[in-house]
């Protein structure tokens, strides 16, 4: 497809050129390169106060339907991308559009009604301690107005899909880390948001429980939601083979696909290829 | 169906957070109790100062051979004088016959009644009892005062009783009204900084409600509604205990001491009232404020 290719060349020109053209070469083709862009950055900038740079002349975008993994070391900027992303930061120069929409023109009093259309996931998960599982994704639903009777059809639902149907009446401190972490992909989602983001999503968690929630998330983005994961668990990227976008001191060093794209793969499929080479591959648990 | 679910919401974070809550309640209840105590007492105190500068007179002597006309004239004058509330005309006969009350013996000895007839000048406001003085009999060029009609004898303020009285209710005035203001400072600040903490303790759950998207005052309502229950709440404790206190305490000794019955006290009734309002504002518009800091994520 010929339509990524301005996109890539302008991005070769920001790094060192010899390489970037022989990996632009190598890249095979993009998930979804016709789409319209859901994440447009043109030369975004962002400075801090005491004069740290976050972000330095970002441009990229991230079509509908895409899987795209934000990588590089900590202070890199991927973390500042994500808060720019859900306008917990103003960005200094340059502007960011999410699904057609100019994000510097969403006043202070609409970025809660700009939010909902964004899933998120942090490290940390970032659940309400005092709420059941239930509750704590009911909650997203009750934030938008949604009826008794919309929670009651769709959160058991979304639990059902995360795989926590049995935990729905426990409190955050009374899971582990990876159903905490379910939780909180089961609120991001349960909206049904066009884009979701995780940072770090599986910072936290063991190589087994990591695989599980990629999985999730994989399956998320099968059903159309484009996924933008910032990590830096390099093996999990490597074997995603995904578009690997690389943030070194705010600047991109690197935005291509690692690898063949394996376009129709099941969610079982997927896990079993992850599980690859994991010391001991213990059954699938789960069905998609 | 947002006030149902605020409610819930606020009913809930109380019993989730149950000692922080008690720790509000019980800063609430203190506090109250104090403001319910010192608000009496201030206006007991003020009410008992105000009675004493109504004491605070001028006396113009008439002199002795002063004709039913002349009464009349100066009568007129006094009340033309700016500042003048009141006028009272005592005869000598009147007060001859008081002071003979008072110390018959030395009257007896007297005889004849050596008394001149009085006018009592009440001022309109205790502090203007010197003005009225010189303005009814100016300073002469060479010292001493010249009365303004020649049937005044002399006009007197009693000047050192006039000012001491002044001068100490001033000073308990002001006394109980800066013991006041920094009274309800310090409850409001205290209030404020217990509402401050329960709220930093729950700043990530406010943090993770704006990431999903709820808007401000959707995260801000529960937790009005939550200082408006635990206000109310303090606050009928406290008023609980005041009834208890005066029903126990003051109210057996009321007949005893004039100041705790004295006339200015509000009653018991507008008592509660203010305070319910007080407490339950305090705590709500508190609470409201108090979560501004931490919605600007």
């Amino acid at each position: 497809m010929k339509t990524g290719n301005p996109r890539l060349s302008r991005r070769a020109a920001a790094e060192h050129a010899p390489a970037a053209a022989a990996r632009a070469a190598a890249v095979p083709h993009r998930a979804t390169p016709a789409s319209p862009s859901v994440i447009e950055f043109r030369g975004v900038e962002k400075r801090y106060d005491v004069g740290a740079i976050g972000l330095d002349q970002a441009t990229f975008s991230i079509g509908r339907g895409e899987w795209a993994f934000l990588v590089g070391s900590t202070g890199s900027g991927k973390s500042t991308i994500m808060r720019l992303l859900i306008k917990e930061l103003e960005p200094t120069a340059g502007s960011i559009h999410v699904a057609g929409r100019d994000l510097s023109e969403i006043t202070h009093k609409r970025v809660p009604f700009y939010r909902r259309n964004i899933g998120v996931v942090f490290q940390d998960f970032k659940l309400l301690p005092n709420r059941t599982v239930h509750d704590n994704v009911a909650y997203a639903l009750q934030v938008t107005g949604g009826t008794r009777k919309e929670i009651r059809a769709k959160v058991p639902d979304i639990l059902r899909l995360t795989g926590l149907s049995t935990k729905l009446h426990n409190y955050p401190d009374q899971l582990s880390g990876g159903e905490q972490q379910r939780v909180a992909i089961a609120r991001a989602f349960v909206n049904h948001p066009p884009l979701l983001l995780a940072d770090e999503p599986t910072g936290n968690l063991d190589p087994e429980t990591s695989i599980g929630i990629m999985q999730l998330l994989y399956r998320i983005n099968r059903a159309g939601t484009t996924v933008l994961v910032a990590t830096h668990d390099n093996s999990m990227v490597d074997k995603m083979r995904r578009r690997v976008i690389e943030l070194s001191q705010g600047r991109i060093v690197r935005d291509e696909a690692t690898g063949l794209y394996v376009r129709d793969e099941s969610t079982r499929e997927f896990a079993v290829r992850m599980r690859d080479g994991l010391p001991e591959t213990s059954p699938t648990v789960e069905h998609s | 169906m947002r006030l149902g679910f605020s409610t819930r919401e606020a009913t809930r974070a109380l019993r989730r957070n149950a000692a922080p809550s008690f720790a509000a309640l019980a800063t609430i209840l203190l506090t109250m109790l104090v403001i319910g105590v010192f608000i009496p007492i201030v206006q007991a105190t003020t009410g008992a100062a105000n009675d004493v500068r109504k004491r605070v007179l001028v006396d113009v002597y008439l002199t002795r051979d002063a004709k039913q006309s002349d009464v009349a004239r100066v009568r007129a004058q006094l009340l033309e004088t700016s500042n003048v509330k009141r006028v009272e005309f005592v005869s000598k006969q009147e007060a001859y016959q008081q002071q003979r009350q008072k110390d018959p013996e030395a009257f007896a000895l007297l005889g004849a009644n050596p008394l001149p007839d009085t006018f009592r000048v009440t001022p309109e406001n205790p502090d203007d009892v010197l003005k009225i003085a010189s303005a009814l009999a100016p300073e002469a060029a060479g010292g001493g005062t010249t009365p303004i009609d020649r049937s005044i004898d002399e006009v007197r303020t009693r000047r050192d009783d006039t000012t001491k009285i002044l001068q100490v209710t001033r000073f308990v005035k002001l006394m109980a009204g800066t013991l006041a203001a920094l009274l309800i400072a310090a409850s409001v600040f205290l209030i404020a900084n217990t509402i401050r903490l329960s709220l930093y303790a729950r700043r990530r759950e406010v943090e993770v409600m704006k990431l999903v998207g709820a808007t401000d005052w959707f995260i801000r309502w529960p937790f009005v509604i939550e200082g408006i229950i635990v206000g109310a709440l303090g606050t009928l404790l406290a008023i609980l205990l005041l009834a208890v206190g005066k029903i126990a305490i003051i109210d057996p000794l009321a007949s005893d001491f004039s100041l705790i019955s004295a006339p200015e006290t509000m009653s018991f009734g507008v008592l509660i009232a203010v305070m319910m309002v007080a407490g339950i504002a305090i705590s709500a518009v508190g609470s409201g404020l108090s979560l501004r800091r931490f919605l600007r994520v």
